[in-house]
C-alpha cells in the first residue's frame, strides 16, 4: 500500500511539473490578408438597440457595395456578458472575430492579451484622422500604440430638476461644497426627494470629485503604478463625495449599492432633485417622469467657475489581432468609425462624436449637449491604463471602500489606506 | 487463557474459493465500469487535473491569450488566498450560511413532512405539489420573485408591514449583512425543504405500523415513541439528507448572487464560491480563482467521506 501510494504521488508530482495550463497563440503575425469572404464584427447591444442597428445596416451596405466578395455579419453582445466573449475570442482565435466594438476601460486589459491590432500605422495615413479629439484618442492607446478608433465619447454632467429648483429658490451649485448643501437643502424641503441621487457602486461620479481636489486614484511612474487614492488630497474628493451617501442626502439603505444607470433610473423616476449623468442617459432621461422638467450644468469644481474633470468614457472600434482579414477589416472600421456615420450615430443615437469638428458642428443644434462639449473642453481624465485596473474594477476595490464609508463600518481614512493596499497588490501583479 | 484455536484449512479453502469467484466477478464488473469511468475521466478527473495545474501557476488573461509567459508558482497561490484575511472571513460566512440553511431545511422539511402523514389525503396532495413547485423553480427565477417581495419600495412583504402599522416604510432588506443573509436563506430553505420534505416522507411511511403499534402496546407516549423508535428508524434518513443539503448549500452561488447583487455593500455577503467567481473570472485571476476551486473541492471530498461512512 505504501510502495503504491509513493508510485501515485511520484506520478502526480511528475504529471504536474511536465505539463503547463493550454495558451493559445496569440503571437504570430499581425492578421491576414484576405480580402474576400465573410467579415465578423462585434457591437454592443444598446436599450434600445434599432436605431443603431439601422445606422450599421446602412454601413453595412455601403460596405459590400464598394467590396464584392465580401459579406458582413454583424453580432450584438450584451455589454454585461462581454469579458468572457472577448477573453474566449483572445484564447480562441477560431473563434473570434475580425472587428469589435469595446469599451475604452477595457482597453489595457485587451492590449496585455495581444488582442487587438495597432492601428497607428493605419490611423496616421487615414485623413480624418487627425481630427479626433486628442483626450479621447489618448483613450485608445497604451505605450504610444492606437488600437482602435474612438466611436463615440460620454461624459457626465449634473442633471438637475429644474421645477424643484425654482419652487425652493434654489441656483444650480457653483462648487461641489455648496452641491452637498443643496443638496440637503432640498431632502430637508421634500422629504419624499434623495438630495441627489448617486450610489456606492458609481465609480464615474467618485472620480470628478477626486479629480476635482486635484488628488488621483494612482500614479505611472515609468512602469509601475502605485495608488495615490490615500493622499491628502484624494481623500478630500472621497470625503466630499461619501458624505452624500447620508439620510439626510441620499440614505445609504437606499444608495449605497446604487450604480450610475440606478441612479440615473432614480432621478428619471422622479425620486432625486439632482444626479450625475451623461450625455448618454438622455433617452432614459426623457422616458421617465422628469421630461421637460430638467436641465444640465456642468458638473462645479471646488471654487466657483471651476469645472469638475469628468471621466472620459467611451467605445472604440477595433480589428482583433488574430483576424484573416486586418486591412479589409481596418477599412470598415474607418467607415464605420469615420465622421459621416458618427454623425449618423448621434442622430440615431445621441452618441457624442470624437472628432472636433463634427462636435462642433452639432453644438449649434443642440443645447442639451453645451454642458457636456464644456465639460469635455475643459479636459478629461481616465481611469489606470493598465491592465491591473481590470481586477481592481471586478473585485469592486473603490466601491467597497465607499460603501464601507457610506455604512459607517470604516472612516475616509481608513477605508482609503485599505484600498490603497488593495490597488498596490493588483499593481503588482 | 488459551489462545482460541483457528481452523485453519476450511477457512483457507472457501477463502481461494471466494476468490477464485471473485477474480472472475471483479473482471467483469471492471468491464460493466468501463464506460462510466472513461465519462467520468473525461469529464471530472481531467478538468480537476487541470484546476490543480492551473492553481500551481500565475494564470490570468494574459496567460491564456500566450500573450504573457507562463510562470510556474507552486503553491504561492495557496498561501497568498490562506494568508488573506477576507478569505478566511468568507469560509467563516459560508460555513455558519450553509449550517443555518441546512437546520431551516431540515427543521421545516421534517415537520411539514409529519404533517403530511398525519393529513387527510387532499390536504397531502395540495402540501406536495406546493412543495414540488417550489422545488420546481430555477434558481434563478426563485431569487428574483423573493426579491421583489421584499423590494423596498414595491415589495409585497413591506406593503402588508406597513397597513399592519408597522414602520417599515423602505426598509431594505438587502442593506444590513444578517438581514441579507437572512433573506437569502430564506429563499434557499424554500427551495431546498422539499427534498428533505419527500425524503422524511418516504422514510417515515416506510416504517412498519406494527413497531409503533407495539410500542403504543407498551405504553409509550407520543414523544417517547418518536424519540425512541422513530428517530432511531429515520437515523440514516436524516443524516443522507444533512450531508446532501451541506453539499448543496456550501456551495450555493446563484441565490448569493442574484439577491445580494454579487455580495451585498462593500461585499458583506460574499461566499466561497461567489468569492471564487469574483477572483477567477472578474478578476481574471484564474490562477488564484482555480487555488480556491481546489480547496472547495477539498472541503466538500471530507464531507462526502462522512456522507460515504454513513451510507455505509
Amino acid at each position: 500500500m505504501r510502495f503504491r501510494h509513493a508510485c501515485a504521488t511520484v506520478l502526480v508530482v511528475t504529471v504536474v511539473a511536465a505539463c503547463a495550463p493550454p495558451q493559445a497563440d496569440n503571437t504570430g503575425d499581425q492578421g491576414g490578408g484576405e480580402t474576400t469572404g465573410e467579415l465578423t464584427v462585434w457591437l454592443f447591444q444598446e436599450a434600445s438597440n434599432g436605431p443603431k442597428e439601422a445606422v450599421v445596416d446602412r454601413a453595412v451596405a455601403e460596405f459590400e457595395q464598394a467590396h464584392e466578395g465580401v459579406t458582413v455579419n454583424v453580432e450584438y453582445l450584451p455589454v454585461d456578458g462581454r469579458a468572457p466573449r472577448f477573453n474566449g475570442a483572445f484564447n480562441d482565435p477560431a473563434s473570434a472575430p475580425d472587428v469589435a466594438e469595446f469599451g475604452n476601460t477595457d482597453l489595457a486589459g485587451y492590449a496585455a492579451s495581444n488582442g487587438f491590432a495597432d492601428l497607428t500605422a493605419d490611423l496616421d495615413a487615414w485623413d480624418e484622422g487627425a481630427d479626433l479629439v486628442p483626450d479621447v484618442l489618448d483613450t485608445a492607446t497604451i505605450d504610444d500604440k492606437v488600437y482602435g478608433v474612438p466611436w463615440f465619447t460620454g461624459t457626465r454632467a449634473l442633471y438637475y430638476r429644474t421645477d424643484v429648483f425654482t419652487e425652493l429658490g434654489l441656483e444650480p451649485p457653483a462648487t461641489l461644497a455648496e452641491l452637498t448643501e443643496t443638496a440637503r437643502a432640498i431632502r430637508a424641503a421634500k422629504p419624499d426627494l434623495y438630495g441627489i441621487a448617486v450610489g456606492g457602486k458609481y465609480l464615474f461620479a467618485l472620480l470628478p470629485y477626486v479629480w476635482a481636489h486635484g488628488g488621483d486614484i494612482a500614479e505611472r511612474d515609468g512602469d509601475a503604478w502605485s495608488a495615490t487614492i490615500d493622499s491628502p488630497a484624494a481623500r478630500a474628493g472621497f470625503a466630499r463625495y461619501a458624505e452624500l451617501i447620508t439620510p439626510d442626502i441620499c440614505p445609504p439603505a437606499q444608495c449605497a449599492q446604487l450604480t450610475g444607470s440606478q441612479s440615473v433610473a432614480a432621478f428619471a423616476g422622479g425620486k432625486a432633485a439632482m444626479t450625475i449623468g451623461g450625455d448618454f442617459n438622455r433617452a432614459a432621461v426623457d422616458e421617465g417622469a422628469v421630461k421637460g422638467k430638467y436641465g444640465v450644468v456642468p458638473l462645479p469644481g471646488t471654487t466657483d467657475g471651476q469645472i469638475a474633470p469628468a471621466f472620459a468614457g467611451g467605445n472604440l472600434l477595433g480589428v482583433l489581432r488574430s483576424s484573416d482579414r486586418r486591412q479589409l477589416g481596418w477599412e470598415f472600421v474607418r467607415l464605420l468609425g469615420g465622421k459621416d456615420y458618427q454623425r449618423a450615430m448621434y442622430d440615431a443615437m445621441g452618441t457624442m462624436p470624437t472628432f472636433t469638428d463634427v462636435q462642433d458642428g452639432i453644438a449649434g443644434d443642440d443645447e442639451f449637449l453645451v454642458p457636456f462639449i464644456e465639460t469635455v473642453q475643459a479636459g478629461t481624465r481616465f481611469v489606470p491604463a493598465t491592465p491591473a485596473w481590470t481586477q481592481i474594477d471586478a473585485q469592486a476595490v473603490l466601491p467597497t471602500a465607499l460603501q464601507q464609508v457610506a455604512t459607517g463600518e470604516l472612516d475616509v481614512n481608513t477605508a482609503t489606506s485599505a484600498a490603497a493596499a488593495e490597488m498596490d497588490a493588483a499593481f503588482a501583479g | 487463557m488459551a489462545p482460541p484455536i483457528t481452523p485453519v484449512a476450511p477457512d483457507a479453502r472457501t477463502r481461494a474459493a471466494r476468490q477464485g469467484l471473485h477474480r472472475g466477478e471483479t473482471r467483469s464488473a471492471l468491464l460493466y465500469l468501463v464506460p462510466a469511468g472513461v465519462v467520468l475521466v473525461g469529464l471530472l478527473a481531467y478538468p480537476l487535473y487541470q484546476l490543480v495545474v492551473i492553481s500551481l501557476y500565475d494564470y490570468g488573461q494574459p496567460q491564456a491569450a500566450g500573450a504573457a509567459p507562463l510562470v510556474f508558482l507552486g503553491f504561492e497561490n495557496y498561501v497568498s488566498l490562506l494568508g488573506d484575511p477576507r478569505f478566511w472571513d468568507v469560509l467563516a460566512a459560508t460555513v455558519l450560511f450553509a449550517a443555518v440553511c441546512v437546520g431551516g431545511s431540515l427543521l421545516v422539511g421534517t415537520a411539514l413532512a409529519v404533517l403530511a402523514t398525519r393529513a387527510s389525503p387532499w390536504a397531502r396532495k395540495l402540501l406536495f405539489l406546493a412543495a414540488l413547485g417550489a422545488w420546481a423553480t430555477p434558481a434563478m427565477a426563485g431569487s428574483y420573485v423573493w426579491l421583489f417581495l421584499f423590494d423596498q419600495d414595491f415589495g409585497l412583504v413591506n406593503e402588508v408591514l406597513s397597513t399592519l402599522g408597522l414602520a417599515v416604510d423602505g426598509h431594505s432588506w438587502t442593506f444590513g449583512r444578517f438581514s441579507a443573509f437572512g433573506l437569502v436563506a430564506g429563499e434557499i430553505i424554500w427551495c431546498s425543504f422539499p427534498f428533505v420534505m419527500v425524503t422524511m416522507y418516504a422514510g417515515i411511511s416506510a416504517i412498519p405500523r406494527e413497531v409503533v403499534e407495539a410500542a403504543a402496546l407498551d405504553g409509550a407516549s407520543a414523544t417517547r415513541t418518536a424519540t425512541s423508535v422513530l428517530l432511531p428508524i429515520l437515523r440514516p434518513l436524516i443524516a443522507i439528507a444533512t450531508v446532501q443539503s451541506t453539499i448543496w448549500d456550501f456551495k450555493v452561488f446563484t441565490q448569493i448572487y442574484v439577491m445580494t447583487n454579487g455580495g451585498g455593500v462593500a461585499g458583506q455577503n460574499l461566499v466561497l464560491n461567489v468569492f471564487a467567481y469574483q477572483e477567477a473570472f472578474a478578476g481574471q485571476r484564474y490562477g488564484l480563482g482555480a487555488a480556491i476551486g481546489v480547496v472547495m473541492t477539498v472541503l466538500l471530498m471530507l464531507i462526502t467521506v462522512v456522507y460515504l461512512r454513513i451510507r455505509r
